[in-house]
């Protein structure tokens, strides 16, 4: 939506709830879905006289994170008060970080569309407790709360204003997405509200040093809304101004039907938080050796894996970034290649290619596969071994997509072996010459083109189980005559 | 001697004798608190049912030879702890029916210890206060004279315990809130090191100021149920891992050698003559027990009352929060939208003290002020710590008066918060620096009770105890009954 007269300067807030069977502050269980209220405890509810306790698995989460995009983290981070009134804030307060968060300065690295890599800064990662939900429907004039949320830990992740486009701020989030579920600590699911994000948003005139006036777009829950909303966003702001109106900062809310943004509420009516270090809280100590032990855990980074699958492997970056896309994917194409150490390259191919395009036509994850990885095998050693063609590969994949069958079951059954006994080819050769003797004159007197014809009709005759290698190199001898 | 002036070791040895039993006791002190509670306003709940059972329960284990030292003797709880199943009002409309779902740690470890509940004590209202006149149930008289406040916030403690209406009375104290009192009412009264007693299910005035403790009538009572009191709490993240002290064992270690520091600011113009002829008296007493006296400086104590009156309004202007009429306490009538909601039901739950305080604290950490007021304030806390470091270098204890005067008239000084804030001059030092402190009887002053504060190092009740202690073996104020309820 940045054209020759406008940049587009955008940053993203995402919000990522951690994977911690208990809340941040109280022992009561973090799962979705439990009746409201079922999991809110008194500590949970704000009751008078209870008191936080830090949960220790959300601090090594968080700092496995910071580790993760080269992030410093500090010693000794500090819980604030974040203080404003809303019925699905029992405190009156939300317990986040504010001067002093765990995760200090850091990065991520995105693919751009002429394919050179972008660094995207990482201002800090904090750790807060999530709030309840005020529910409004099918209770009549009330409106309900539900405090299973109330506690739940997060890291509210902040970047840079590095990013230049709505795409730029997809490709970004969805390396976050990757990342954290790469490290087993959010369940990624937007859908529940696992992962989410805010963007701000600002437009300015190319060369310009100042940033415009920016709105900040809340709680967008899917790569899809985030782009049209930030789409929608630059191009408002950019009609406004060039009809001489002011940008004013505001947050604004993304209606994904009506595909608008809307005013919020302005920064005049905006709250002053009165941020102020919790005194229920001591400082959070993270010491080199608890580092060091949280180190030890981290797994082989997607950034890490996807250099590792083009210098190992041959792959394409393109390839092996989308290989490394979750660590599911990644598992079960080396599971492949491990079936098949020769073909790497056929590997990602048909696992970017035919599998990626049946699970999801099928809205299949790929731990749902229908074809498991060793049964995949199976079918490219036909392949490789030249028993069918890659076209035939295609048909024998959807059957034992459909069947679950093996390759060589399937291509028994359905008699799909290749041709690659000369004689029989040249057979079918001699068959179609015979019937095509006009288009063998035209051939013959340089009409060059006709030589796909031919092999077309050699492949229906053979219903498309000739070796196209030999094939090719049998019909040039013949046609030459 | 009657059964209510005895000692706890006292009333320990008798319910051990079979002399009474644990239901005897309990049934004495709540004939007691009907005789004299409502007049001095004393309690805002009886639990009788509560504390005979607790009692019956006492008498089995005491049958079986069970029980420690404290099994069998009553106590009243501030209403600021909670307790499950009893109405727990913290001195406010706003609690006024609210139920606690759960016991405060401090009221579970009393109760395991076999301590009976007699009921619950008034208080200044969310324990802002200082003379007990701001709680929503009513002022509370100071049972020596009635026309005089007993301090607050703990009254309701204080003249319990003052008047007999029980042996011991759990308190707590942010800024003074158990010291004055128990000077003004002639009480031996404990804060402990910020962190020695868990604050769980203690309703939250300063979080980080706020400590729990008791009055009592001797040190010696204080230990035991300071023993029975303190301790690591999962549950509190303030509270401190160490082992807890056997108090008692330490109550009779010779002075001889103690090093006391006389802090200088706080024999200063604003300090009654009478007063401090009273605390130079009991000093007196603890150099002929062998203690030295050096003057001690603390530069930095001037700006005690300030930076509090900054800090402990900045936190309670978050800590109430959590009261807006949604989930419990007190809701208005017909709310018309949800700002009207928390309007309506702030407004008419709180008194005006702590709406004073609630405004004061939001203003000092709004965006623009919170560096110049809040910032600057937990600045100088840092220096008044290190004040009292730098003198604790030099000597064991530091003394003085715990309060400017004695005990002053209901109603005289409510219109003017300045002047009551002063009232606390002397004791806001120890909470800004997290240190324990504890105020004995000394010589009246005009018949009324006089208060001498010591004030130790982090973690050293121990050596607090022992010192009051040893005068109150050579002297017997803390023994002092007012006539009407000897």
């Amino acid at each position: 939506m940045s054209n020759e007269t406008w940049e587009t300067v955008i940053g993203l807030e995402i919000h990522a709830q951690l994977a911690t069977k208990s809340k941040i502050f109280s022992a009561s269980a973090t799962e979705y879905g439990a009746p409201p209220n079922a999991q809110a405890s008194l500590v949970d509810l704000g009751y008078p006289g209870v008191l936080p306790v830090l949960n220790r698995a959300a601090v090594s989460m968080a700092v496995k994170f910071g580790l993760a995009i080269g992030a410093g983290i500090t010693p000794l981070s500090v819980f604030a008060r974040k203080n404003y009134f809303y019925p699905d804030l029992p405190k009156g307060y939300q317990i986040s970080q504010y001067e002093l968060p765990i995760v200090a300065k850091g990065h991520m690295d995105i693919v751009l569309d002429d394919g050179s890599v972008k660094r995207v800064g990482i201002t800090r990662a904090h750790l807060e407790e999530d709030a309840g939900k005020s529910l409004h429907e099918g209770l009549g004039a009330h409106s309900g709360i539900d405090l299973n949320r109330a506690g739940t830990p997060l890291i509210e992740i902040v970047s840079e204003p590095d990013l230049r486009s709505a795409k730029e701020a997809v490709a970004y989030l969805k390396k976050i997405h990757t990342l954290v579920r790469y490290l087993e600590i959010c369940d990624g699911n937007m859908q529940e509200g696992s992962f989410r994000c805010d963007a701000n948003v600002s437009v300015r005139r190319r060369g310009e040093a100042k940033f415009g006036t920016r709105a900040e777009i809340k709680n967008v829950n899917s790569f899809r809304f985030v782009e049209k909303a930030i789409n929608y966003e630059v191009a408002r702001q950019i009609d406004l101004i060039e009809s001489g109106g002011k940008v004013v900062q505001e947050t604004r809310l993304y209606d994904p039907n009506k595909d608008e943004t809307r005013s919020m509420r302005s920064k005049e009516e905006a709250n002053d938080y009165r941020y102020f270090p919790d005194p229920d809280l001591l400082p959070v100590e993270v010491t080199p050796e608890f580092i060091a032990s949280v180190r030890a855990t981290l797994p082989e980074l997607p950034d890490e894996k996807a250099a590792r699958f083009v210098s190992q492997f041959g792959l394409s970056a393109y390839d092996a970034g989308v290989l490394t896309s979750s660590r599911e994917l990644g598992a079960y194409y080396e599971a492949v290649v491990q079936g098949l150490p020769s073909e790497p390259k056929l590997a990602a191919n048909w696992v970017n290619g035919e599998l990626a395009a049946a699970l999801n036509r099928d809205g299949l994850e790929i731990g749902a596969s229908r074809i498991g990885a060793d049964v995949l095998v199976g079918l490219l050693k036909r392949i490789a071994d030249g028993t069918i063609s890659g076209k035939i590969a295609k048909e024998v994949f959807e059957a034992m997509w459909d069947s679950g069958a093996a390759a060589d079951a399937v291509i028994e059954e359905k008699g799909l072996k290749q041709i690659s006994d000369p004689a029989a080819i040249e057979k079918a050769i001699d068959e179609v010459m015979a019937k095509s003797p006009g288009q063998l004159a035209d051939y013959r007197s340089g009409k060059d083109k006709l030589f796909g014809y031919f092999v077309g009709q050699v492949m229906k005759a053979t219903g498309g189980k000739a070796n196209p290698a030999q094939l090719n190199e049998l019909l040039k001898k013949k046609l030459a005559g | 001697m009657s059964i209510h002036t005895k000692t706890l070791p006292q009333l320990a040895a008798g319910l051990r004798a079979g002399e009474f039993s644990a239901v005897e006791l309990a049934r004495h002190f709540l004939g007691r608190i009907e005789a004299h509670g409502p007049a001095l306003n004393a309690l805002i709940s009886v639990t009788a049912d509560t504390a005979l059972a607790q009692a019956a329960e006492a008498d089995r284990l005491l049958a079986q030879g069970k029980g420690g030292p404290l099994t069998g003797i009553p106590l009243v709880h501030k209403d600021i702890f909670c307790t499950q199943g009893v109405r727990t009002t913290c001195g406010s409309r706003m609690l006024d029916n609210f139920v606690a779902p759960y016991d405060a740690t401090v009221v579970a470890k009393l109760k395991a210890a076999g301590m009976v509940m007699l009921g619950k004590a008034n208080m200044d209202e969310f324990a802002m206060g200082s003379s007990n006149e701001t709680s929503f149930h009513g002022p509370v008289k100071n049972p020596w004279n009635t026309a005089l406040v007993p301090g607050g916030s703990s009254g309701g403690s204080a003249a319990t315990v003052a008047a007999r209406l029980a042996p011991v009375a759990t308190a707590t104290d942010t800024g003074g809130s158990i010291r004055q009192p128990a000077a003004l009412c002639g009480l031996t009264g404990l804060k402990p090191t910020y962190g020695r007693v868990s604050r769980y299910g203690m309703i939250a005035f300063a979080s980080s100021l706020d400590q729990g403790g008791m009055m009592t009538a001797s040190a010696e009572d204080a230990a035991l149920v300071l023993a029975g009191m303190a301790g690591f709490d999962t549950r509190d993240s303030t509270s401190v891992d160490r082992p807890v002290p056997d108090y008692a064992a330490a109550l009779d270690r010779p002075l001889k050698g103690l090093k006391i520091g006389l802090l200088k600011e706080f024999f200063d113009k604003g300090l009654d003559p009478d007063m401090e002829r009273s605390v130079r008296e009991a000093l007196a007493v603890y150099q002929k027990l062998g203690a030295t006296l050096t003057e001690v400086s603390l530069p930095s104590i001037g700006l005690s009352v300030p930076a509090y009156y900054v800090v402990a309004p900045a936190e309670c202007s978050s800590n109430l929060a959590r009261f807006d009429g949604v989930r419990f306490g007190y809701r208005c009538q017909d709310p018309k939208d949800l700002i009207d909601l928390y309007k309506r039901s702030r407004g008419e739950g709180f008194g005006a003290e702590v709406k004073r305080r609630i405004m004061t604290g939001t203003y000092v950490l709004s965006a623009g002020y919170y560096d110049a007021y809040y910032l600057k304030a937990q600045q100088v806390r840092r220096l008044i710590a290190n004040d009292f470091e730098r003198a604790f270098g030099e000597v064991d204890v530091i003394m003085g008066p715990t309060t400017p005067a004695p005990a002053f008239g209901l109603g005289d000084k409510t219109s003017d918060p300045i002047t009551m804030y002063l009232n606390d001059i002397y004791t806001i030092g120890a909470n800004l620096a997290g240190l324990p402190a504890l105020s004995i009887p000394c010589a009246p002053v005009r018949q009324l009770p006089a208060g001498l504060q010591i004030i130790g190092r982090h973690f050293d009740e121990e050596r607090l105890l022992n010192v009051a202690h040893a005068y109150q073996r050579e002297t017997d104020w803390h023994t002092k009954v007012p006539a009407a309820y000897e």
